[in-house]
């Protein structure tokens, strides 16, 4: 066979069609004028031109926590590469697979302080899983494999490859490696069988077990063997807020989420619980609160995750599992099979019973006189409105929390939000990621009118995709989040935290070319949300302006440095 | 770990970022001139090493991590220090230089320079032992370690 001989411009579309890409996000510029003359010519994937690189970033993020798949985002040296760094920090903090191709000025300008040169790798090291400079057209193919692999293997991250422009105008045989094997980077992905049945014999032996999974569920496409394991065990679980849906919410065993926001069942049960068996999920600090308080009651701990620096690093673990999730809950759930006959699931009734009483506390009960649009409300009607089967992405913030409490998931990679960095603005980039992942599926963007206002730009890119997002704007005139803590530790000291000079967000969207609406009653809430979703605006993108309760606050909530069961109450005074 | 550039960046950000204390860091290619070893002093809790070592272990240029601790091993540090050559101290500091065994490596009519290898902690004893007025300028390498005997670190 003839050798293909293209160029490093033509490396770099090929490789990805290796990868199966179907969407690039990407803004062009100088540095990767030669890669977007190659994107013109083919026909392999499509190119998402958005209107801010960080949002081309946001978006193939959350194409690839819709799908599994690994996200793919391309941006200009300089300036295009800096406005895409707050979203590979955003992607790494929540482990997702991504590559992110960025533009370099040519290698022999490199170190000149040339016109848009910046040094991206070193930018970016603290941020990303890996990162690599290309200064040899022949090593784009095999870059950009390793770079895939990395992403995508062992806990995902997102993985930058920079290319100077004279590399993508030189030429080189096209050559795509079948498969990488690097010395330095063997992630394990089987877990080890002596500590799972040490696991299950203290699980089995528990008189108040619980069961706490987060992210790692989800992304490593666990929820299905998670499920099993907990029907058979018959243990009461909960997710952190990057776990939602990796258990199905609606099952009897579902103590809601826990945390900072979690319910008072969850929080209370993950306090008192005589063995906790951790999966997928990292300890952190929104999550136990103060690790001396929870430490302050003795358990036992497994924890079964994939990265081994995750295990022990807040909390010591008395049962560690490295290895990949959903391989370990599989291998748990068969060695289950021997030890089924010692199994008595008497032992925990006591125990069920207990947080059966603490969950009749009803935390989450809102008080609601139809005065004000409560957004607990809107968010339940939502729920209501879409079956419970719609994708939801959030800003940060009370209404990103709200989503979480409010609407239930059933199903993993549903629920795409910033945790770990808890980056507003990711909002509807994010539902752009998952509308062009899944045309015919319903999106809702919850955001707030702060948090809206990072991205806006973007109702540019809905419009010309043709995204018919809908977008839930719980406006409460302030960066509600910020103004809960000046209430509730400032002395009502409300600095900085007013939304002045809002714009009339009905026309803006009218503007960019979008269905505007705005909603001040309460009794409108569904029948709006039914307009919104109905047939007649199914292609429409729709910004709805939920003015609401300015003084709204989320509860339960363990105020900072306190522990788990330290939680004010939405009845508190 | 891997001999490419950024490597030592690579492991030299990861303890600034997570606030890791750094004694003294050497690296160079060994005898494979795609590996380049390196040799970091460091001080924490137990828990704090344990992290380092998980955290180090998950950057992709490194290969192999092995706490030097954990068995028998041998260190080294290399320095050199120029001190005063007048005859106020020159008999004082050939005897102390015969003590720690250093060498003479530099003479001029005004400094001597001398070569001194061991352990940290030695190189420390002989700074202290000589006439702080004395010493001009020291350079030292930081520690090198290897294991006693069969225990190896490889690729
Ligand atoms: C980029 C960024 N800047 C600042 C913050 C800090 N912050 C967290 S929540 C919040 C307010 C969000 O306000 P809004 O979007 O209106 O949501 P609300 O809390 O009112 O629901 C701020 C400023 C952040 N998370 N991200
Ligand atoms: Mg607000």
């Amino acid at each position: 066979m003839k050798p293909e001989i293209i160029t490093g411009a033509e490396i770099v579309i090929r490789s990805l069609q290796k990868e199966s890409v179907d969407f690039v996000f990407g803004y062009p510029g100088g540095a990767v004028l030669n890669i977007y003359d190659a994107i013109f010519k083919q026909k392999y994937f499509k190119h998402v031109l958005v209107r801010h690189e960080q949002a081309a970033v946001h978006a193939a993020d959350a194409f690839s926590r819709a799908t599994g798949k690994v996200g793919v985002a391309l941006v200009t040296s300089g300036p295009g590469a800096t406005n895409a760094v707050t979203g590979i920090a955003t992607a790494y903090m929540d482990s997702i697979p991504m590559v992110i191709i960025s533009g370099q000025v040519p290698t022999h300008a490199i170190g000149e302080d040339a016109f848009q040169e910046c040094d991206t790798v070193g930018i970016t090291r603290p941020c990303v899983k890996h990162n690599f400079l290309v200064k040899d057209v022949n090593k784009i193919a095999s870059t950009i494999k390793k770079a895939f692999y990395i992403a995508s293997s062992g806990r995902p991250g997102p993985v930058l490859v920079d290319i100077p422009k004279d590399i993508t105008a030189e030429e080189a045989e096209f050559i795509y490696p079948d498969s990488v094997a690097l010395r330095s980077y063997t992630p394990v992905t089987k877990g080890h069988l002596g500590q799972i049945k040490k696991a299950l014999d203290l699980l089995l032996k528990a008189k108040r077990p619980m069961v706490y999974s987060g992210g790692g569920v989800v992304l490593g496409n666990a929820a299905e063997s998670l499920k099993n394991l907990i029907d058979t065990l018959g243990f009461p679980i909960t997710n952190t807020l990057m776990g939602l849906g990796g258990f199905p919410a609606s099952d009897e065993k579902f103590l809601g989420m826990l945390g900072m926001h979690g319910t008072y069942e969850a929080n209370m049960a993950m306090q008192d619980c005589d063995v906790l068996l951790a999966v997928g999920a990292r300890f952190d600090d929104r999550v136990i609160g103060n690790p001396d308080h929870f430490l302050s009651k003795p358990r036992k701990i497994i924890h079964i995750d994939i990265d081994p620096a995750s295990i022990s690093k807040r909390v010591k673990i008395d049962v560690p599992i490295v290895g990949d999730v959903k391989s370990v809950l599989d291998d748990m759930l068969e060695s289950y099979g021997d030890l089924k006959k010692d199994h008595n699931k008497d032992l925990i009734k006591p125990w069920m019973a207990q947080i059966k009483e603490w969950a009749s506390e009803d935390c989450m009960a809102f008080e609601d006189d139809g005065s004000f649009i409560k957004p607990q409300k809107v968010i339940q009607t939502l729920h209501k409105v879409t079956n419970g089967e719609a994708f939801i992405t959030s800003d940060v913030g009370q209404h990103q929390m709200w989503a979480a409490q409010y609407y239930p998931f059933d199903k993993p990679r549903r629920w795409i939000n910033s945790g770990g960095l808890g980056t507003m603005g990711v909002g509807l980039p994010y539902a752009m990621g998952c509308q062009l992942a899944f045309p015919d599926s319903q999106v809702a963007c919850v955001t707030g009118e702060a948090s809206i206002q990072m991205c806006i730009q973007e109702l540019s890119t809905c419009k010309q995709f043709h995204l018919p997002i809908k977008i839930i704007n719980l406006n409460n005139r302030y960066m509600g989040m910020v103004r809960q803590w000046q209430e509730f530790f400032y002395g009502n000291r409300y600095a900085e935290s007013y939304m002045d000079a809002l714009p009339d967000f009905v026309k803006l969207a009218e503007a960019y070319g979008h269905v505007g609406m705005k909603i001040e009653k309460s009794s409108d809430i569904e029948p709006a949300l039914k307009e919104a979703f109905s047939e007649k605006l199914k292609e429409k993108l729709v910004f709805m302006d939920f003015i609401t309760d300015q003084t709204e606050n989320v509860f339960p909530m363990i105020p900072n440095g306190k522990g788990l069961s330290e939680m004010i109450l939405a009845g508190d005074s | 770990m891997e001999n490419e550039s950024g490597a030592l960046s690579r492991v030299s950000g990861l303890f600034s970022a997570r606030g890791y204390n750094i004694e003294s860091l050497t690296v160079a290619p060994t005898e494979d001139p795609t590996l380049s070893r390196m040799t970091i002093v460091t001080s924490g809790s137990d828990a704090v090493i344990e992290q380092i070592i998980k955290q180090l272990n998950k950057l992709i240029d490194v290969v192999r991590v092995l706490d030097l601790n954990d068995g028998k091993h041998i260190e080294r540090e290399l320095m050199l220090v120029k001190v005063k050559a007048s005859n106020q101290y020159q008999d004082e500091m050939k005897r102390i230089s015969d003590i720690f065994r250093g060498r003479i490596i530099d003479v001029s009519d005004n400094t001597f320079t001398i070569e001194v290898t061991g352990s940290s902690s030695k190189l420390d004893a002989y700074l202290e032992s000589l006439d702080s007025e004395s010493i001009i300028e020291t350079v030292r390498t930081g520690a090198l370690g290897i294991g006693r005997g069969d225990r190896i670190l490889k690729a």
